[in-house]
C-alpha cells in the first residue's frame, strides 16, 4: 500500500450553463439531465474550499460551463482567499465586464483565464456556436486592466491548428503571460466530434515547430503550454497526474470525481459534498480509491516492460472505458496494448467530417 | 537586476498542510525554502537589489547574502517568475 497522496488542487465546476457550444466542451453529455439540475448553495461551496484547503489543496479553479453565470461569484472568490486557496476563474469571457473584473479583484480572485475558441474571428464564432469572439478581446483588455494575471487557453484541433502562429501573436498583443495550446482530448463532447476534431500528424508537427520558434524569440516573458494530442503519443500521459493523486473535480450538483470525465465509468460511486466531508471523499469513497495506485492494474501495466506504473499510472481511465470497454484496462495511447491499433487507426485522416455536434444543454447525444 | 518584483499573480503563502513556504502562480506553486522565502519576501518592486541584500544580510547575521541573491534571482526570472521594475 502507497502513503494516501495529499491533492494539491480543486476543480470547481460551478455550472454547467454557458452561453457557448464548443464541440470539444469536457463537460459531460448529459448535462441537461435531472441530476445536474439542483446546485450546489454558497455555503456548499465555502465548506468545501475550506475542507479542500485543510487536505493540502492550494489552487483552485472556478469553472463550469460558465462560472460567471453564478450570481455569487463574487462571494465565493472571497470564500476561496478566506480559505488561502489561489483561485483561477477559468471563463469564456463573454459576461466578464468592468463591473465584475473590479468586484472579484477586491474579493481576491487571483487569476484570470480566458479560452479563444480561435485567433480568426469568425472561425472562432463558428467554432464557439456563439458570437463572441469581440467580447473575448474585450474581457482580456479589462483583465489586464485590473492587473490580473492573464492565461488565454485555446483548444486546438484540425479545424483551427493551421492558426496556431496567428494565435501566438494575439498572445502577444493581448499581453497575456500564458497560453494553453492544448490539443482536444477525447472526452466529454469530443467524443461525437472525433472526425471533425482530429488533426493530422502534419499539423501537430508544424503547430510544435512554431511554438517553439515563439518560445526562441519572446523567452521567459510568455510562458507557452503545449499539450500534444494522445492520439500521436506511443506512451499515455499521467492523467490528472495519476486517478486520486492531485486533483478533485466537484460537479455543479456537488458530486466528487476523480476526473471530468469519470461519470463515464458505469458503477463508480461518487461521494458528494452535501453529504460527506471532503476528507472522506478523498480517502474512502468508491470513486477516489478504485484506480488510486497500482493494486488494480492489469496486464501489461501489472509487469510493464519500461517500469512506468507510477510515472503514468496506466493513462486515462475513461479513455480506457471508452476504446476497450474496460476502464480497469492499460490506456490504449500506449503502445504495450493489445488495443493501440484502435489509437492508430484514429488518426487515419480518410474517415472525415467539418461537420459539428454542438455542446447543447437540452438535446441528449450518445456517443 | 535592479529593483525586482514577483511577476503578475505570484503570491507568497506558507503551506500550513505540507510545513513549507511556497509560491503560488497560476496554476502552480513552487515550493521555496525558508531562505528564499524570505528573499522574495522583499521583492516588492521598490527596494533596489543592495538594499534587499543589506536587509537580508542585517537578519543574518551580518553574513554576505549577494551571490545566494543573485543565483536564486536569476534563476526565477530564467523562469519568469520574477522580474525587474526598474525596465518596465
Ligand atoms: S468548453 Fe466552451 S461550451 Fe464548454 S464550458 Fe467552456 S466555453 Fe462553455
Ligand atoms: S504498460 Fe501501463 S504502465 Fe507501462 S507504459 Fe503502458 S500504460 Fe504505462
Amino acid at each position: 500500500m502507497q502513503p494516501l497522496p495529499r491533492p494539491s488542487s480543486l476543480v470547481a465546476e460551478l455550472t454547467y450553463q454557458c452561453p457557448l457550444h464548443c464541440p470539444y466542451c469536457s463537460n459531460p453529455l448529459d448535462i441537461g439531465a435531472a441530476t445536474y439540475q439542483s446546485q450546489l448553495s454558497t455555503d456548499d461551496w465555502a465548506r468545501t474550499f475550506h475542507q479542500a484547503h485543510a487536505l493540502g489543496v492550494l489552487q483552485l479553479a472556478l469553472t463550469g460551463g460558465e462560472p460567471l453565470l453564478r450570481k455569487d461569484i463574487v462571494e465565493l472568490c472571497a470564500a476561496a482567499r478566506e480559505a488561502s486557496l489561489y483561485s483561477s476563474l477559468i471563463t469564456a469571457g463573454t459576461l466578464f465586464t468592468a463591473e465584475r473584473a473590479e468586484a472579484l479583484k477586491q474579493a481576491g480572485l487571483d487569476h484570470v483565464q480566458i479560452s479563444i475558441q480561435s485567433p480568426e474571428p469568425a472561425e472562432n464564432d463558428r467554432i464557439a456556436g456563439n458570437r463572441s469572439f469581440d467580447k473575448k478581446l474585450a474581457a482580456a483588455a479589462l483583465a489586464k486592466e485590473f492587473d490580473f494575471p492573464l492565461t488565454l487557453n485555446c483548444v486546438l484541433h484540425r479545424q483551427n491548428l493551421d492558426r496556431i502562429e496567428q494565435m501566438l501573436e494575439l498572445t502577444l498583443e493581448l499581453g497575456a503571460q500564458r497560453l494553453e495550446l492544448a490539443n482536444t482530448q477525447y472526452t466529454g463532447w469530443a467524443v461525437p466530434n472525433q472526425d471533425a476534431l482530429m488533426p493530422t500528424w502534419e499539423q501537430v508537427q508544424r503547430g510544435e515547430a512554431a511554438v517553439q520558434r515563439f518560445r526562441e524569440r519572446v523567452g521567459p516573458a510568455v510562458q507557452v503550454l503545449w499539450v500534444l494530442p494522445d492520439y500521436y503519443e506511443e506512451l499515455p500521459k499521467p492523467c490528472m497526474g495519476g486517478w486520486g493523486q492531485t486533483t478533485i473535480v466537484v460537479a455543479p450538483n456537488g458530486d466528487a470525481l476523480p476526473c471530468q470525465a469519470a461519470s463515464t465509468i458505469p458503477g463508480l460511486e461518487f461521494g458528494n459534498v452535501r453529504e460527506q466531508s471532503l476528507e472522506w471523499i478523498w480517502a474512502e469513497s468508491d470513486a477516489f480509491t478504485r484506480f488510486r495506485g497500482t493494486d488494480w492494474m492489469q496486464e501489461p501495466c501489472a509487469s510493464c516492460p519500461i517500469g512506468h506504473q507510477e510515472h503514468d499510472w496506466g493513462g486515462c481511465r475513461c479513455q480506457a472505458m471508452r476504446l476497450t470497454g474496460d476502464p480497469a484496462a492499460t490506456d490504449p495511447v500506449c503502445q504495450f496494448s493489445n488495443h493501440h491499433d484502435r489509437v492508430v487507426s484514429a488518426r487515419d485522416p480518410a474517415h472525415q467530417s467539418d461537420e459539428f455536434i454542438y455542446r447543447h444543454l437540452k438535446r441528449p447525444v450518445h456517443s | 537586476m535592479n529593483r525586482p518584483r514577483l511577476m503578475t499573480g505570484a503570491r507568497l503563502s506558507f503551506d500550513s498542510v505540507r510545513d513549507e513556504h511556497v509560491l503560488l502562480i497560476p496554476e502552480g506553486a513552487v515550493k521555496l525554502n525558508p531562505t528564499a522565502a524570505d528573499v522574495l519576501g522583499l521583492c516588492d518592486g521598490t527596494r533596489s537589489l543592495e538594499q534587499i541584500c543589506t536587509e537580508l544580510s542585517a537578519r543574518y547575521k551580518g553574513a554576505d547574502v549577494t551571490d545566494d541573491v543573485n543565483g536564486l534571482l536569476d534563476a526565477l526570472a530564467q523562469r519568469g517568475l520574477v522580474n525587474d521594475a526598474a525596465t518596465s
